[in-house]
């Protein structure tokens, strides 16, 4: 436990150290979102039908951008090498490593996203789901994409390679994620999709480790 | 490090290993036999295979011939007790460059469920303890080597598997390695050393490996 706690003590202190990258991932989201208004036009209703579907696509999109951290810097500096000789299981390095990314892009990205539907108008009762939902989906998104990322280490254009492999797992989260604001705009339930968000996490939480540390043992030979 | 044994009465072992990098095979039929207080010196030209064997003692690299023992047991059977018996060095120091020298080292102990005692001691003995508060960015290629050396005093492990060790080391901090060295032995540890240059240490047994290297087969 002392070694999966050091490790994730670790990676928050190099992210808070060299702050630029999570503060990039926010000021991306930040911007993309603003975008839209630009694009699509001022309209209020329109922006506020569109509201969850911007937020959560940009916010798929700002977490992508961030994973190519989670492993390359330290692949290409040997740490990756010392931990995976530590006693602590590979697995748990990788679970370690996700929970300190998630608290360095997902968790920013969740607290974000109500001032950003703010400006796209989205109708009040969206706003409780919106968090909900982009709290229980982003540790999908760091998880899953820990093992795109682990794949496509040391790859030519890994960035490429990493956003063909992750994005189309990402549309489940996407799906319920969205749906379950526009439900409760909508004046219906959300509980069945914050049920389903929930079985994600649970899913990803022991497969997506294992699958990444396979992954990674390759890279590391 | 205290002289009645932690690790007494072990044998690390390999049998008929052989090893492929990439599509070159770079040694077969190698056998190698270390115990308690026991060091090899793994000698041989570029490309013959010095850090490729060093990583499958590691269990980095599974070889593609051959066994690896402990105590006569396959270190397959039990990687993590694998892993947490053995330190090694390689080409790179794993430093980064926002932390601190004491943070960095109190990382790796942490890392090893180590106690935190032994890092002070660790930087101390190979003389960075004035440089703790510095961040590794500052450090030069030297004090890098150094810091990535303090590791194996800072959690004990007895086998130590060293690639190329005095790579940018001056005399002063060379012997501070020996020294190290000779106490883990003295501690029946073992240690395995690749290096192009004839290290003093006494007793130890040398591994050249072009003698394994194989032949080339009319392909």
């Amino acid at each position: 436990m002392t070694a999966f706690l050091a490790l994730v003590a670790r990676d928050l202190r190099l992210a808070l150290r060299q702050g630029s990258d999570a503060a990039l991932v926010v000021a991306f989201f930040v911007l993309a979102v603003v975008l839209f208004p630009f694009g699509v036009g001022p309209e209020p209703q329109l922006l506020a039908r569109i509201a969850a579907g911007i937020v959560w696509v940009t916010a798929l999109l700002a977490a992508l951008l961030s994973l190519d951290r989670l492993f390359q810097q330290d692949y290409e500096d040997g740490s990756l090498e010392v931990i995976a000789l530590a006693p602590l299981p590979l697995e748990a390095a990788v679970l370690a490593k996700c929970l300190a990314h998630w608290l360095t892009t997902g968790l920013p990205l969740a607290a974000v996203a109500p001032a950003l539907a703010a400006l796209l108008q989205l109708d009040g009762p969206g706003y409780l789901p919106l968090v909900l939902t982009m709290a229980l989906g982003t540790p999908s998104l760091s998880l899953v994409g820990a093992v795109g990322a682990a794949l496509s280490l040391g790859a030519r254009r890994a960035g490429v390679l990493l956003s063909l492999l992750v994005l189309p797992l990402y549309i489940p989260v996407l799906i319920f994620g969205v749906a379950a604001v526009e439900q409760a705009v909508a004046g219906f339930a959300i509980r069945p999709h914050l049920l389903i968000l929930t079985a994600l996490l649970v899913a990803a939480l022991p497969l997506a480790p294992w699958a990444a540390a396979a992954a990674l043992r390759p890279a590391l030979e | 490090m205290p002289s009645s044994s932690p690790f007494a009465a072990r044998l690390f072992e390999g049998r008929g290993l052989a090893c492929r990098r990439g599509e070159r095979p770079v040694f077969e039929r190698l056998d190698f036999k270390l115990a308690p207080g026991g060091a090899l010196l793994l000698t041989g030209p570029n490309g013959s295979g010095k850090s490729s064997l060093l990583r499958v003692m590691a269990g980095l690299t599974p070889p593609l011939l051959g066994t690896l023992s402990w105590d006569r047991v396959a270190v397959t059977e039990d990687p993590t007790a694998h892993r947490a018996r053995l330190h090694h060095v390689g080409h790179q120091d794993a430093l980064k460059p926002v932390l601190t020298v004491a943070e960095t080292l109190a990382f790796w102990a942490a890392l090893r469920e180590a106690s935190h005692d032994r890092v002070l001691p660790a930087l101390r003995r190979f003389h960075l303890a004035e440089l703790a508060g510095w961040p590794c960015r500052v450090l030069s290629a030297g004090q890098r080597r150094r810091l990535a050396l303090a590791r194996l005093l800072a959690s004990p492990a007895p086998l130590w598997l060293l690639d190329e060790p005095t790579t940018g080391l001056d005399d002063a901090s060379t012997s501070d390695l020996l020294a190290a060295i000779a106490e883990h032995r003295a501690a029946s540890g073992m240690v395995a050393i690749a290096t192009h240059l004839p290290l003093p240490i006494p007793g130890s047994e040398t591994l050249a490996l072009s003698e394994f290297t194989p032949r080339r087969s009319a392909a």
